[in-house]
């Protein structure tokens, strides 16, 4: 790769590149992220490859693989170009026969995805419901973009921002531009990206400024910044140059956890592919801008997403926040100007300079413009992730995009936030999801994570789950997070073991509040959101527990028993399964199980084929 | 010169006093546990906790950390800080109830049982030793491990560090091992556990009673026996 020497020379690359590509010749696109690798993924790139090559097809069909298009239920998929055909859960024998069907441009009728309502089959993936109802302008360059080729990013218009920008030569404007733009940042808070950016642009610069991307995604069940750094690393590199220009930072760090090796992997690729063709380095396209971007990579401790604990950990001491004032962007690492925004907010960044500020307010409200990306999991048909304008209303991803309810078990709440967030129940599905009002029901923003529970979702165990993952990651560093995220724990656990009693319940909400009011950094200052939450809109279940000694969706192991039910058939599957031998019974009889013997694995429950168990 | 205004009076302090110096200036007293003037400010135990600001922006604040600034409201004991404050003991008390530090706060802020499951650790990790250790002995001998629920203050893998001069100093400030330092019962009293540090008058040779920072001390009484 030789490096270009000037805008100009970019411009001609750019121009060269999209009068080469050939809109007509089909490609396979095979989605291979983290996600889809762990699907199999890797086998159907494998057998195309092969196949290609035996079928001498290699002219004519083009292979792309990228990273997560967001429609993890239906993981493995294939996406075929142009046509827009989408295959789901495609099995690796079938392989074969799509590659022949690409050749003679056929759709192989029986693999496309079936629409469960009307049972009819969708050919193309832009009329699937799932990805109709979003607006994806983030995830939609997932497909079109193979990570570790710089050309297939500036083919799509990748860094065309950039070079827009340093043909300005106006930083200023660049900072005017996002904050007319009304970005607000992705990682949880909401701050005002352009108010951030102009902060640390009027930092003298002394020592130099540093621009951090925080890709410390530690929330369990989120993978949006996941996705976003394997699939398009090059779209976060330019809007940290975007960035850099507009602030007047010449350092740049790319904090990236090390549970992401698909994720460093690309992002060392790009970075070193920009750095070779000149973007990145010294004199970036011949102009005297210089910046240059590096990864520090995190030990997998969730409080370092917190800024000030980042800091002291790119510093190389142990992550622990500290009190704001001085904030980063006047004292950051090093103590130099430090502004750090989300992963998310930077791959914003490029799309706000492309379109223009004006264009990118169109979508979302007011005061939250744009889109965000959500990881929808947990109780729900469709999984996965899914981008969404702010503004929209749970309710609409919940049932539009996630498609509802599994079976006849009904939808009971949705955890927003991730672990520092709260549930949100069913009735208040008509919020709108911004920042405003998710904090005003109790939960927060957070980065985006989206876990639906239904009916056999315990709250308790819930509020129990999030506190034993806050009291372990916890810094440890104030007395009144680490210790009351302990306490709250050892409450919830007497609550779900049946030892709870209603002075409980108080001492939550007392302790709860005290967290809250008193913590040093955000993660404290969330922790008791779970319990809060779940106590404001759930606080029949955890009467039940206390009074009743009943988990009413039979989740807490110390307060059930398994039961079976006369519509047993007597098949013994469970009688065969059972780890603990407490289930009897003969042949073609109903069974019964040993209550003493029983140790409540809850193995007999999912083998039942006739949901026979039931659990008391 | 910043002047705010704290408890209603106005108060004139230098650039970069903290809130607690400030308060402290005019007398207003605020507890603290893991604050000494002679230590930089690390804002841990929470009990310094005033609240700043008005209205809607009202927050809590550790004073020890928190750099006082023009025109700012403080208020060492309004309601909110005193819940806050009580909570704050009650889990104290609940963790580490043998500390005579701990049981005179929560005496003098009315607290009269707690409501946590008791339990009895020895460290509070106010980060008071670590804190002497790096800046006034300049041996950075012991420094914190782990996180969470794990937090714990040692040396790496437990082995005894070479930089450790045996001084003692992380055991004299320590407001959780007080009790047990000066306790009735030699074999009880002498802690180390805070450090894994032995007393050091019993390892170290030629050391004298100049060098002894325990008064009383019961290794003496050891010694002796």
């Amino acid at each position: 790769m030789e490096r270009l020497k000037s805008i100009d020379e970019f411009q001609f690359l750019h121009d060269r590149l999209i009068a080469e590509r050939d809109p007509d010749s089909p490609t396979i696109i095979i989605p291979a992220g983290t996600c889809g690798q762990a699907s199999g993924a890797n086998d159907l790139i494998r057998i195309t490859k092969r196949e290609l090559l035996n079928k001498k097809y290699t002219d004519k069909i083009k292979i792309r693989i990228t990273g997560c298009h967001g429609f993890c239920e239906m993981e493995p998929s294939i996406l075929i170009e142009p046509s827009g055909t989408f295959y789901p859960k495609v099995d690796p024998r079938k392989m074969v026969h799509i590659v022949e069907a690409v050749a003679k441009g056929d759709v192989l009728k029986d693999l496309l995805f079936v629409d469960p309502k009307t049972g009819s089959p969708i050919e193309r993936q832009a009329d699937i419901p799932f990805f109709k109802k979003q607006v994806r302008i983030l995830l939609c360059r997932n497909e079109k973009i193979d990570p570790i080729r710089i050309f297939n990013y500036i083919e799509n218009d990748g860094y065309v921002a950039m070079a827009r920008t340093l043909s300005s030569g106006n930083p200023r404007w660049v900072v005017e531009e996002i904050k007319a733009s009304g970005l607000r940042g992705r990682g949880g808070a909401g701050f005002p990206t352009g108010l951030k950016w102009e902060r640390l642009a009027n930092q003298p610069n002394g020592n130099g400024k540093f621009i951090v991307c925080n890709a410390d995604e530690g929330d369990p069940g989120a993978y949006m910044d996941r996705s976003l750094l394997e699939g398009n690393p090059h779209s976060i590199i330019e809007g940290m140059l975007i960035g850099a220009y507009g602030t007047g930072a010449t350092k740049g760090i790319i904090y990236v956890r090390n549970e992401y090796p698909l994720a460093i992997k690309h992002l060392l690729i790009a970075l070193r592919q920009a750095n070779q063709l000149g973007l990145l380095g010294g004199h970036i396209l011949g102009t005297g801008f210089s910046f240059d971007i590096k990864i520090v990579r995190g030990a997998g401790a969730f409080v370092c997403g917190e800024e000030t604990a980042l800091i002291k950990s790119i510093e190389g001491t142990m992550g622990e926040p500290r009190q704001r004032p001085p904030f980063p962007v006047e004292k950051g690492i090093h103590g130099e100007p430090t502004s750090i925004n989300n992963v998310e907010t930077w791959a914003n960044i490029p799309i706000i300079i492309g379109l223009g500020a004006q264009e990118f307010t169109k979508v979302g409200t007011k005061e939250n413009t744009g889109t965000k990306i959500f990881s929808l999991v947990g109780k729900i048909k469709n999984t996965g992730l899914v981008e969404v304008p702010m503004g929209i209303t749970i309710d609409r991803i919940v049932n539009e995009i996630g498609d509802g309810k599994i079976g006849q078990r009904n939808i009971k709440a949705v955890q927003t936030g991730g672990p520092s967030g709260g549930c949100i129940p069913a009735e208040m599905f008509h919020l709108s999801i911004d920042y405003e009002s998710l904090a005003k029901a109790g939960s927060i923003m957070g980065s985006g994570g989206m876990i639906v529970m239904d009916e056999y979702t315990c709250m308790v165990d819930v509020a129990k789950y999030f506190m034993g993952f806050l009291k372990e990651e916890s810094c440890g560093k104030c007395f009144i997070c680490r210790k009351g995220t302990q306490r709250m724990y050892e409450i919830l656990d007497d609550i779900s073991a049946g030892r709870g009693t209603l002075e409980h319940l108080g001492l939550l909400e007392e302790l709860g509040s005290v967290v809250k009011d008193a913590s040093l950094c955000g993660l404290g200052q969330t922790s008791p959101n779970p319990v809060l939450s779940t106590l404001r809109y759930f606080r029949e279940e955890y009467i039940e527990h206390i009074q009743k000694k009943r988990c009413p969706a039979g989740v807490c192991k110390d307060l059930i028993t398994y039961v079976i039910t006369e519509i047993c058939t007597g098949c013994q599957l469970c009688l065969k399964s059972c780890p603990a031998e407490a289930i009897r019974g003969e042949k073609k009889e109903r069974h019964s199980i040993n209550s003493q013997k029983c140790n409540k694995c809850g193995v007999c429950k999912s083998v039942c084929k006739f949901d026979a168990v039931e659990t008391r | 010169m910043i002047t705010l205004r704290i408890n209603g009076l106005s108060v004139s302090v230098e650039e970069g006093t903290t809130l607690l110096e400030a308060a402290q200036f005019i007398g207003f007293p605020i507890p603290t546990l893991c604050h000494h003037d002679g230590l930089s400010s690390y804002g841990a135990c929470r009990l310094c906790l005033v609240e700043i600001g008005e209205g809607p922006k009202a927050k809590l604040v550790s004073s020890c950390t928190y750099p006082a600034e023009e025109g700012l409201q403080v208020r060492t004991s309004s309601s909110r800080v005193m819940k806050a404050r009580r909570i704050i003991l009650e889990l104290l008390l609940g963790s580490c109830p043998q500390s005579k530090t701990v049981q005179d706060l929560a005496s003098a802020y009315g607290i009269r049982q707690q409501r946590f499951r008791q339990e009895y650790e020895n460290c509070i990790l106010c980060g008071l030793c670590v804190r002497m250790c790096e800046e006034q002995m300049m041996a950075k001998a012991i420094g914190f491990r782990s996180r969470g629920e794990k937090r714990s203050i040692g040396t790496p893998f437990d082995i005894q560090s070479e930089d450790c001069r045996r001084c003692g100093a992380c055991i004299y400030i320590c407001p959780a091992c007080q009790l047990r330092c000066t306790y009735t019962e030699p074999e009880r009293a002498i802690c180390g556990g805070c450090a894994n540090l032995p007393a050091p008058c019993l390892e170290k040779e030629g050391f004298d009673d100049m060098m002894c920072y325990m008064a009383p001390c019961v290794a003496c009484e050891i010694k002796k026996d």
